[in-house]
Formats: structure tokens, sequence, C-alpha cells
């Protein structure tokens, strides 16, 4: 476990010294998570990798529990909203009325494009 | 509780340990960098937790690839949608720009959207804040949403989970099917990047 978590770490240090060496417009995080990737697609090809948390479903053990636990590691940023109570009770309904309406949409929109695309996608297969 | 009752939507986990941890601090009048210090640990794994979205994307990328153009398409129009109807909405409310400016990146993940805040001289506290409650919202409404319209591509569910609701949104796709959490994992991601490159061209066009 500690050696799955320690190259998940590692993956997510080399994404984040990159990210700031190259001022990428992107978290350092989701780098890591592309270095990861490439890591789990060559042990694939190349056998030899397959050793220490790659090998037997360790690194995929740490990833489940990590990601069985993400909407609590949310808490903590969440909590910072006693922070801002003041500006809350100026603005708060206006601010949520104005995060749901636009979250209702843009769930709408993403979802129906995704289903017309596909749907188009395979129609232009079928078609000869 | 949220397995007691059968996951329903709004028996969140999240939402109810953020408000009755706030509470508390309130009532002992505990002060939040009092508590930030002793929560730094599980705020931090927020990082690993997005590496590890590798491990899933890896075991499912044969469907992934096989949807590369719907995920393309839907994640362009999706971002659009978060950022300008934030912006339209909040001007029809008459926000303030400052608020207006905060709320824009409200889609993306808290790290991102905070970044971007800096960039745009708005304020990062409370586009933390907004990010949260537009997670914890559209974790809620995405399940009874996605039913009432019939939808059963749970690729689409997903991808539209993490769109809009960043981490959060994943984190319930996750509860829900396994390859719509895949999809929102990897929509999170991708949002994230478009996000930032897009939020600049349209605070320049659209807010006043």
């Amino acid at each position: 476990m500690i050696a799955s978590l320690s190259l998940i770490l590692l993956c997510q240090l080399i994404g984040e010294v990159i990210v700031r060496g190259l001022g990428l417009p992107m978290p350092g995080p989701v780098l890591g998570l592309l270095f990861l990737l490439l890591l789990l697609l060559a042990r694939d090809r190349f056998a030899l990798l397959a050793t220490g948390p790659l090998s037997g479903g360790g690194v995929e053990n740490a990833s489940r529990v990590l990601l069985a636990n993400l909407s609590l590691l949310f808490v903590p940023a969440g909590v910072g909203v006693v922070q801002k109570l003041d500006l809350l009770a100026e603005h708060g309904v206006a601010i949520i009325v104005v995060l749901a309406v636009s979250v209702v949409v843009t769930l709408l929109a993403t979802v129906a494009t995704f289903v017309l695309a596909s749907w188009l996608k395979t129609r232009g297969e079928d078609t000869p | 509780m949220s397995l007691a009752t059968n996951r329903h939507p709004f028996a969140n986990p999240v939402l109810h340990s953020i408000w009755t941890i706030g509470a508390f601090l309130l009532i002992t009048g505990t002060s939040y960098t009092t508590y930030f210090g002793g929560a730094q640990f599980v705020h931090f794994l927020l990082g690993p937790a997005t590496v590890a979205l590798a491990v899933p994307l890896y075991e499912n990328r044969k469907a992934v690839l096989a949807a590369i153009l719907p995920m393309l398409v839907a994640l362009v129009v999706g971002s659009l949608t978060a950022i300008i109807s934030a912006v339209v909405l909040a001007e029809a409310a008459g926000l303030p720009r400052g608020v207006i400016l905060a709320l824009t990146p409200k889609s993306v993940t808290a790290g991102v959207a905070m970044g971007i805040s800096e960039q745009l001289h708005a304020d990062p506290s409370l586009t933390a804040v907004s990010v949260v409650l537009t997670g914890i919202m559209g974790a809620i409404i995405v399940t009874p949403l996605m039913n009432r319209t019939g939808i059963t591509d749970f690729r689409a569910r997903g991808f539209a989970a993490g769109i809009a609701a960043h981490g959060i949104g994943t984190a319930r796709a996750f509860q829900v099917d396994a390859v719509a959490g895949v999809f929102a994992g990897i929509a999170m991601g991708l949002n994230a990047l478009v996000t930032s490159l897009l939020v600049p061209v349209a605070v320049t066009l659209l807010v006043r």
C-alpha cells in the first residue's frame, strides 16, 4: 500500500515539477495522471515494469481506496464557506440560484451533445 | 446514513459533513485556520486522488477510445455552457463584477478554479466556495435529472457529471456506475485544462 501511494505521489510530483517549470495552464496532478497512465500502458508492453506496486494490483487497490473516498476529500475546502458567511448573506440567494441553474443547464447541454454526437457517429458508421 | 437511504442523492456525505463541521466551528468559536491546519492531510489527498484516476481510465481504455469524438465535442460544448451560463445568469441577477468573475471557473476542480480566479484578480476563496456548492448541487441533482431525460448511456451521464460538477460529480458518478465514474474523471481532468484556456477569452467578451 505504501509503495503504491509512493508511486502515485511520485507521479504527482513529476507532474507538478513539469507544470511549474514549463508554466503549463493545467494542474500538476492532471499531468501526474497522464504519467501514471503511460506507466500502466507501458507495463503492457514491457513486462519488466510489472514490479512492486505495478504488480499484483498494488496501484489499482490504492487507487480504488482513494477514489472510493473522493467526495470526502472536498470537505475541508467546503468548510471554508464559514469564512465567507457575510458575503453569502448579502448575495447568497442570487449566487446559489445562478450556480444551480448553471449546473442544470451544463449537465443537460453536455449529456445531449454526447448522446447526439455518439448517435451521429454510429449512424455514419452504419451507412456505407 | 448514505447507504441506509439507499444512496439517496440528498444524503450526500459531503454536504452533511460540511454543514456539521461548519456549525461546530461557529458554535465553539474555533477559527477556520485552526481547523484547516488539522484537515491539511485530508485536503492534501486531493492531489493523489486526481492521479489515481489514471487507473480506471486505463482499465476502460477501449471504451474511452471508442467514444473519443463524442467526448471532445461534449467537452467543448459543456465547458463553454458552464462558463457562459454562469456569466449571463450572474449579470442578469445584477451581481457585482467581482462576484461574477469569481463564479466563472466554478465547474472545475478547486485548485485549478482558484488559480484561474487569481489570474482574473477575483476572490479565490469565493471561487472555492462556489466550486464546492456547484459540485454538491450537481452531484445531488444529476441522477434524478438524468433519469427524467430517459438517457441511459452512462458514459454520457458520467461525462456530464464530470464537466458540470468536477470531483464531487465524479465521486457521485462512481457511486452510481463504474463506467460513468471513469468518464466523469476524464471529463473533470479535461475540463480543468479547457476551462483555464477559455475563461479569459469569455470574460473579455462577456463581462462588462
